[in-house]
């Protein structure tokens, strides 16, 4: 009897000793419109707002005001957390909990509706919250992306002005936040929820419930800081300086709401990645035969868990500062302004790993397929990431160096930013290592990963400058620094989620993405991308700081350059939009089982995957990427004679 | 015989393009010193910026061969490997899957890069008293006679006169949304003008009424965060006459983007006419306003208050704008 044999009870058997017939359906199991889906968790979010905001006035109309705002942010509060809870009740994410707690038991587990209604609902299938993640986060970049257009036509000249100041710095603050709470999850989320379990041989997710949760929460999160908007924005940009942060209006509660919550979903979701990834391995798969994006997954999980309570804890004392009147950041009362600095840049800086490493791991996970060749220094690559990871808890002062904070700090600071140059380069290495020799493949997949590593040595280079601190009292507050970080993460992690898209999308959709539309796509991405934000830096270096409406007319044709770049930029977007409509809909084109000849465990599952992934759990036999080794023994066993048999990949 | 052919292939691919790579790297090196460098932000007004400078320039002189490094690296590959040179080869790309020579190089080049870099970044900030950048209130690197100046001048004994080696100490005040200026050296007088005169070490004590600001005096090479409550202070040594910017680039709500003026480094003698004439001029005014202080406490009146009313008849502490005539 092999190991998985003993598994496979998992999938046909109930889990209880319960008789099939008698286990009821869960509301969110139930076909048609007498269920739980979408439309009810928007009308009992709303119904939840609403109570909320009636609850907040009565606790406290009265005494408890926004200066200037007129509007009672007690109110506010409760009206967004009571939304928040009504929307997780409405899509059903409090049933399996409340029936533990009320002592109903056998709810049946396993979805009868397995039609397009399936990602309007709360599903447990770790591919269906992986492609409604793909929606979300997508949905998500749109968002931003129309108000990074907007920030850019307001600095098309600066004398004439589109948007008025106030309006101006909250597009600039809701721009920054949105992309950054869209970041924390653009590869975690969908790529890694749905790949994940498929890359270690695993039939779900450690736990299904809590997946679906983070992902319900991750929308509740940006409705929330959407929310910002209609209530007169905030202007504190995403970091959210205390004691600006207390002295502007309701659209602060939505951003330390907001916060608070998508940090909910990003603590859940990282503890639920490394669980899984620790225990739900197939037999055979030790550490060194783990995928690289596994390995970039769960140093990312591990910074997800430990780095975004303190956000949490954070965004907690600003909302109870501006509530309850508490004076955690109010120097006058008692507090300090410089804790929230603290707090936030003590998760901020693991955060732009958060950033980072899926990217990473993407570019280790494809460069094999197209140099048909193994990974260099595989081991090298995973301790590269897990000593960032590490590292990255060590740094966060490098944000404060001109602040007055602790400036005998500043040495330890700044040795201890230049040392993470070392685990990064190591990823460097590992790619160059990885092309040396190799048969390069053009493909689209590819060439947005050899575009990640030209833009992330731009945005890892200029880093190094800003951790020197001489050169740090010149570039910080500034438009270097916003070139950087846009090189990084927009440069590095952006492009290695379209690589990552293109490379499987045909996997969970079953067709091509059109290649011709891909290139323009990626030349218009890739060129503009370099073209938008290299002249930032100069922009910066000449004195432009960062979210300013106005600047020295000196400035102005490098920043017209910026923005009509931008603009085609943007556009390259609307390329990609069209070719998933024209690709999944307009003239679909059936994806080949293995279109890559990948040797990657995902490939080797059937198209359509079933949902409970593999017939057998696979036993892994030897290690990722013998892509150049005609004959070596086969990555995983099977167990069935009809498997496709991975050591020979085929075009079909 | 495949090991062989291997070693020399990597001989000859590598040499190729190292050589491509120093060519390049010393060109892009030479020209950027001798087209670029001069030019290169904060410029050399003052010490710091002069340092500041010739820090950056370094470091770019640095990173030029490490983007050109992997730029020829990457060019060479997808050239020279690229499948439109070898079709359908499945399984043809090398086989090794490490190379421990490689890998022990690329550590040890980049530890040491790294510490050098460190090291240096380390030295300069010291030898520079800070570079100019902000370091609270206990400034942990500060010019000779700097401490002893803040002393002075919070005691009101402060003196500085055209020849004198004395620091002279400037307090920037930011508020929503202006930046102005006090001379505890000259009676404490507030001017929303900067004046400093040249050849003199400068202690620019930075503060805040409200949210947080940031004084950057861009020419100078000077950026402090100007906190409430909180004296932040930042060294410079100015050389010759000239004017700079000055901007706040720490966000402070919505009319940041206009927060800024500009100042002059005047000669010795210019500056302290201005300076004594000033402080005549706005003797009415300076009696006006709180004691000089590092930090003050705004009240519901002063700059843009009501969040924090002290309205408090017994409260000790001095606000700012409580004696301004309403
Ligand atoms: C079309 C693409 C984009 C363009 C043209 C763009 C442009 C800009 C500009 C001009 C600003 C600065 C405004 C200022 O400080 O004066 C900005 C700020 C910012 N952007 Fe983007 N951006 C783009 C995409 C992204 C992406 C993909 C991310 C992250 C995932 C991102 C994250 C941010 C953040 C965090 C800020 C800082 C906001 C703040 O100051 O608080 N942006 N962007
Ligand atoms: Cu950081
Ligand atoms: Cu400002």
């Amino acid at each position: 009897m092999t190991i998985s044999d003993e598994r496979s009870s998992e999938v046909t058997g109930p889990v209880s000793g319960h008789p099939h017939e008698t286990r009821k359906l869960s509301w969110t199991q139930r076909p048609g419109l007498l269920s739980q889906n979408l439309l009810t968790a928007i009308v009992l979010g709303v119904i939840g707002y609403l109570i909320g905001h009636w609850f907040g006035n009565y606790l406290s109309s009265g005494y408890d005001y926004i200066s200037n705002s007129g509007q009672n942010s007690i109110a506010n509060t409760l009206a967004l957390a009571f939304g928040v809870v009504g929307w997780l009740g409405g899509i059903g994410a409090l049933n399996y909990p409340f029936a533990k707690l009320f002592g109903v038991d056998g709810l049946e587990e396993e979805s009868p509706v397995d039609n397009w209604t399936k990602y309007f609902r709360y599903s447990l299938d770790h591919k269906v919250v992986g492609l409604q993640y793909v929606v979300g986060v997508l949905l998500f970049m749109f968002t931003g992306g129309l108000l990074a257009m907007a920030i850019r036509t307001e600095l098309l000249n600066p004398t004439t002005h589109y948007f008025s100041p106030d309006t101006y710095i909250k597009i600039v603050s809701e721009h920054g936040t949105i992309m950054m709470m869209m970041a924390t999850s653009i590869i975690v989320g969908p790529l890694g929820n749905y790949f994940v379990p498929l890359m270690i041989g695993s039939r779900r997710m450690a736990f299904p419930r809590i997946e679906a949760l983070s992902f319900w929460i991750f929308t509740a999160g940006y409705m929330v800081i959407f929310s910002a908007l209609p209530y007169g924005g905030f202007p504190t940009g995403w970091t959210g300086y205390a004691p600006l942060q207390t002295q502007s209006g309701p659209g602060m509660v939505s951003y330390l709401l907001g916060f608070a919550v998508i940090g909910t979903g990003m603590i859940l979701a990282g503890f639920n990645q490394a669980v899984t990834i620790i225990n739900y391995r197939a037999p055979g798969m030790t550490w060194s035969r783990v995928p690289v994006f596994v390995w970039s997954i769960l140093a990312t999980a591990a910074l997800l868990t430990l780095a975004t309570p303190v956000l949490f804890a954070g965004g907690l004392f600003g909302l109870l500062d501006k509530t309850v009147q508490t004076a955690f950041y109010v120097n006058e009362h008692g507090g300090n302004a410089y804790l929230w600095q603290n707090l936030f840049w003590f998760f901020g800086h693991p955060e732009v790993y958060i950033m980072a490493l899926p990217g990473f791991g993407i570019a280790g996970e494809l460069l094999p397929v197209f140099c048909r060749r193994p990974l260099f220094a595989y081991k090298i690559s995973s301790a590269g990431m897990i000593g960032v990871a590490l590292l990255s808890f060590f740094v966060w002062q490098h944000h404060l160096f001109q602040s007055g904070i602790n400036p005998d700090m500043r040495p330890l600071f700044m040795l201890t930013t230049e040392l993470i140059s070392i685990p990064t380069g190591f990823i460097y290495l590992v790619g160059m290592g990885t092309l040396y020799r190799a048969k390069i493949r053009f493909e689209l997949p590819m060439l947005f990963v050899l575009a990640l590593f030209f833009n992330f040595l731009i945005g890892g280079v200029t880093g190094v400058f800003l951790s020197d601190v001489p050169v740090n009292v010149t570039v910080h507050g500034g438009f270097f620094v916003l070139s950087h970080f846009h090189y990084t993460i927009m440069g590095g992690l952006l492009f290695a989620f379209m690589a990552g898209l293109y490379f499987w999308l045909p996997k969970m959709t079953g067709r091509m993405m059109n290649k011709k539309i891909g290139k323009v796509h990626f030349w218009l991405m890739f060129v503009f991308f370099n073209l938008t934000f290299f002249p930032m830096f100069i922009i910066g270096l000449l004195g432009q700081p960062r979210r300013v409406f106005t600047y020295a007319t000196n400035l102005q044709g490098l920043n017209d350059f910026s923005s009509i770049s931008a603009y085609i930029l943007g556009f390259s977007f609307l390329v990609f939009f069209y070719n998933l409509v024209y690709s999944l809909w307009l003239k679909p084109e059936i994806a080949p089982a293995n279109p890559w000849e990948s040797l990657g465990l995902e490939w080797q599952t059937a198209t359509p995957i079933p949902s409970y992934n593999f017939e057998r759990i696979p036993v892994i036999m030897t290690e990722p990427y013998r892509y150049s080794e005609e004959g070596a023994p086969t990555y995983a066993d099977f167990g069935t004679k009809d498997a496709p048999d991975s050591s020979t990949p085929t075009k079909a | 015989m495949a090991n062989q052919t291997n070693t020399t292939g990597t001989v000859h691919h590598l040499r190729r393009m190292a050589t491509v790579w120093v060519i390049l790297s010393v060109i892009g090196d030479i020209l950027f010193s001798i087209f670029v460098a001069p030019h290169v932000p904060p410029g050399r007004l003052t010490e710091t910026a002069a340092k500041d400078q010739t820090d950056f320039n370094i470091l770019f002189e640095m990173a030029l061969p490490v983007l050109f490094g992997v730029w020829i690296y990457l060019a060479y590959a997808l050239y020279v490997w690229g499948d439109k040179r070898n079709k359908n080869a499945a399984f043809s790309g090398e086989a090794a899957r490490t190379n421990m020579k490689t890998q022990v190089w690329w550590m040890v080049i980049t530890s040491v890069t790294v510490l050098f870099l460190a090291g240096f970044g380390t030295w300069a900030l010291v030898v520079d008293h800070g570079s100019g950048g902000g370091q609270g209130p206990n400034p942990a690197f500060a010019p000779a006679g700097g401490l002893k100046a803040e002393t002075a001048a919070l005691l009101g004994k402060a003196t500085w006169s055209p020849g004198s080696t004395n620091v002279l100490p400037v307090q920037v005040i930011g508020q929503q949304w202006k930046f102005t200026y006090r001379y505890p050296t000259f009676g404490g007088f507030e001017s929303s003008q900067l004046i400093l005169p040249a050849n003199t070490t400068i202690a620019f004590n930075v503060t805040s009424l409200d949210v947080i600001h940031s004084f950057w005096a861009y020419e100078l090479g000077v950026k402090a965060d100007a906190n409430p409550q909180v004296n932040d202070v930042a060294f410079t040594t100015t050389k010759n006459p000239g004017s700079f910017m000055v901007r706040c680039s720490e966000l402070c709500g919505i009319w940041h983007g206009s927060m800024f003026n500009s100042g002059q480094v005047e000669s010795q003698t210019a500056f302290e006419n201005w300076a004594t004439t000033t402080e005549a001029a706005n003797a009415a005014n300076t009696a006006l306003l709180p004691a000089f202080a590092w930090t003050y406490v705004p009240d519901a009146n002063g700059a843009d208050g009501g969040y924090y009313p002290t309205n408090d008849p017994y409260s000790t502490v001095e606000t700012y704008g409580s004696k301004q005539p309403s």
